[in-house]
């Protein structure tokens, strides 16, 4: 290895090498591999602006230091998550709960699992070398050269390892609640789902956690679709003020494929979802969309890799932000088609809606394109509340924050009306308009 | 005491003074249609009395049922009972047409210390007031004014119109890009909507709205102020002679 090895220095690396050194050990499984990520990870060092990939979100300021791996859920921390698990209820899905970063049991559903679902405990796959994990080789090499997904192989701890069979239709959306440590501890988790070819899926993870806990929080999936699935894929982000959240998925996606996916960030002090979706397959349909609403000093990245290495499939994405106060937010998005990837349709789209004139939005579009035939696009724009727009509500009797509210709803509502599942629209709809609500 | 009353108006756009001492006084129960140039400044009237912000008024007042309309946000200024119908009325992506319309006339009727609307009570209404403007069911359900044509936005401003049961109405060009059939449905909403316990204003840069919305006083516009003032004949005699005369005047004067 001619990588030159420096000396870290700040007190978070500082701090990652000790907690890294402390519970290996203990950690489940695959210690070459976490010895890897981690080595991979101290070369380099945290992230900085000077690092083009993370040059709007310096992690290395951003990240000040490196909180200790939580403890396993006390009763205390099992109470609290049963008062938090309202979006589950609502879509009737399948929950499994998480607190800490670990699987409870007794709050989770995992009786009568549909004939082709299987559910298992990361950790517990881990220990055993489960074989579902032998699969996920291209979150390991993504780990080799991005920080949060290196620390998230050194330090992976429990999360859920999901099999779908071929042809199986689960009716019951699966909802992963997370719930973070109610104080300055780290959780690092790692989960997988592979859906077998034909089979029908929708995955949300919803992540909750106290205001004042400055807990770090990192998470990867690693999601491995075959041909002719249909998989929906939701993340609602709804963190603490003052946590950090990293997060990676990785989707390789085969072909005929259907495949959603949404984020949706309301929470959290400084959040990094990256997200890296390969078109292994051809004539697959995706959409990659995203709405945040963010306020005080709130920064949120979307990082998106999309890869075509297959012809003939479709990529939406659509990225919308509100920013009030002196909130961030950063979209960066790539699109790679490869030479053989030939009638790709590729479209791209940031829409930012700053309240504030403090508030900031960075966009980043990249296109690499080595095809012929292809469309792709790429658009960006940041702009106010229309003012014609609001006169002419405000001309109607409508008074200015009811008629800002009617807009700001409008505008999210663009992104999130590309999700199917009308019960989870519904409720995220919901969700926007309780941020309004807590609007000044 | 008049509707409205306008004394001395003088607003500025940009620096740039756009109503140079107009004066206007409307009776409830009449309609009165403004007719002028194109520049005469007919829209920044519109606009004053609606409260577009950008519009400043430099000197004058403006009295609604007595009252000082120039001091209310745009907002009060509705919920007390002016109503623009927009010559270009705008499109709300991601609004639907039914919420838009409830949230309107709930936030008046609050504003009012009224009772908000039940949904039941609500739809019932619309469907009532849309059959007669011939907006059916599925223009209620579509974002506000997207994908509308130019004559179906003007109905959903006069189905607003209805519901909304302003005190003052004012139409700013509602003829503009209107076919002879659209103009007449249009125009027998409005007709409608005619009553003693309320005014109207028409403005329009051509005669022919007027054969249909028929007004009892009729002013030019020249300028910034109004040269002239009469009967529903005036229009006629401006359709027949045009507006240079009133142009040369103005240009005279200022």
């Amino acid at each position: 290895m001619n990588a030159e090895i420096k000396l870290m220095k700040t007190a978070a690396e500082l701090g990652l090498a000790e907690v890294f050194a402390r519970a290996k050990a203990a950690l489940p499984g695959l210690a070459a591999e976490r010895n890897a990520a981690f080595e991979s990870f101290a070369a380099t060092g945290l992230p900085h602006r000077r690092i083009e990939d993370w040059k709007y979100t310096d992690l290395r300021a951003l990240m000040r230091d490196a909180k200790p791996l939580a403890a396993p859920p006390a009763e205390a921390d099992v109470t609290r998550a049963k008062g938090l698990s309202g979006l589950a209820k609502e879509l009737e899905a399948r929950q499994l709960v998480f607190v800490n970063g670990m699987l409870v049991r007794e709050l989770s559903d995992l009786e009568k699992l549909e004939p082709g679902l299987s559910i298992r405990s990361m950790s517990d796959a881990l220990r055993e070398g489960d074989p579902l994990i032998a699969g996920h080789q291209t979150i390991m090499a993504v780990a080799r050269d991005n920080t949060a997904a290196a620390l998230n192989t050194a330090l992976m701890g429990d999360g859920a390892l999901i099999h779908v069979a071929a042809g199986a239709v689960i009716e019951r959306p699966l909802h992963l609640t997370i719930i973070a440590p109610n104080e300055g501890a780290a959780v690092y988790m790692r989960s997988g789902m592979t859906v077998e070819k034909g089979a029908r899926v929708m995955l949300i993870e919803s992540h909750r956690g106290e205001n004042g806990a400055d807990y770090q929080f990192n998470g990867a999936l690693a999601l491995q679709i075959a041909d002719e699935a249909h998989v929906d894929h939701v993340k609602v982000i709804r963190e603490g003020a003052d946590a950090l959240h990293l997060s990676t998925l990785v989707a390789e996606i085969g072909a005929r494929v259907r495949f959603n996916n949404f984020t949706f960030t309301t929470g959290g002090k400084v959040v990094r979802n990256q997200m890296f979706v390969t078109f292994k397959g051809a004539d697959t349909v995706a959409a990659v969309r995203g709405a945040s609403l963010l306020r005080g000093r709130q920064h949120v990245d979307h990082t998106l890799v999309v890869d075509h290495v297959a012809p003939g499939c479709q990529s939406r994405d659509l990225f919308k932000a509100v920013l009030d106060d002196h909130a961030r937010s950063v979209f960066q998005g790539k699109i790679t088609v490869r030479q053989a990837a030939q009638r790709t349709d590729g479209r791209m789209m940031t829409r930012a809606l700053l309240l504030s004139e403090h508030a900031e939005a960075d966009n980043k579009p990249e296109l690499e394109i080595f095809a012929d035939n292809v469309q792709c696009g790429h658009g960006a724009t940041t702009g106010a509340l229309d003012e014609d727009l609001l006169f002419y509500l405000l001309a109607r009797g409508i008074p200015r924050n009811q008629a800002e509210a009617l807009l700001i709803e409008s505008f999210s509502g663009e992104a999130i009306d590309g999700i199917e599942h009308a019960g989870l629209r519904d409720a995220l709809m919901q969700r926007v308009g309780k941020w309004l609500g807590e609007r000044a | 005491m008049p509707l409205l009353e306008v004394k001395n108006l003088h607003v500025s756009v940009d620096s740039k003074e756009i109503l140079r001492g107009l004066d206007l006084t409307v009776n409830a129960g009449e309609v009165h249609a403004i007719m002028g140039p194109n520049g005469s400044g007919k829209s920044t009237l519109s606009y004053v009395l609606a409260g577009k912000p950008d519009y400043q008024v430099t000197q004058g007042e403006v009295r609604l049922d007595g009252e000082d309309l120039l001091s209310l946000p745009p907002d009060e200024r509705a919920a007390k009972g002016v109503f623009l119908a927009f010559q270009y009325p705008m499109e709300i992506p991601g609004v639907a047409t039914m919420t838009f319309l409830r949230t309107a006339l709930n936030a008046q009727r609050k504003k009012r210390g009224e009772a908000e609307l039940s949904t039941p009570d609500f739809i019932k209404l619309v469907r009532a007031k849309a059959a007669s403007l011939s907006i059916n069911q599925d223009m209620l359900r579509r974002p506000v004014n997207v994908g509308f044509s130019g004559g179906e936005k003007k109905r959903n401003e006069v189905l607003q119109m209805a519901l909304l049961e302003p005190r003052l109405a004012v139409l700013d060009e509602t003829d503009s890009g209107l076919d002879i059939d659209a103009l007449k449905i249009v125009a027998d909403g409005v007709n409608s909507l005619r009553s003693p316990d309320r005014a109207m204003i028409v403005i329009t840069h051509y005669q022919r709205l007027l054969d249909y919305i028929v007004p009892d006083v009729v002013h030019v516009l020249s300028a910034g102020r109004v040269v002239r003032t009469g009967g529903k004949e005036l229009a006629l005699e401006l359709e027949a002679q045009g507006y240079a005369q009133y142009q040369e005047e103005a240009a005279a004067a200022s």
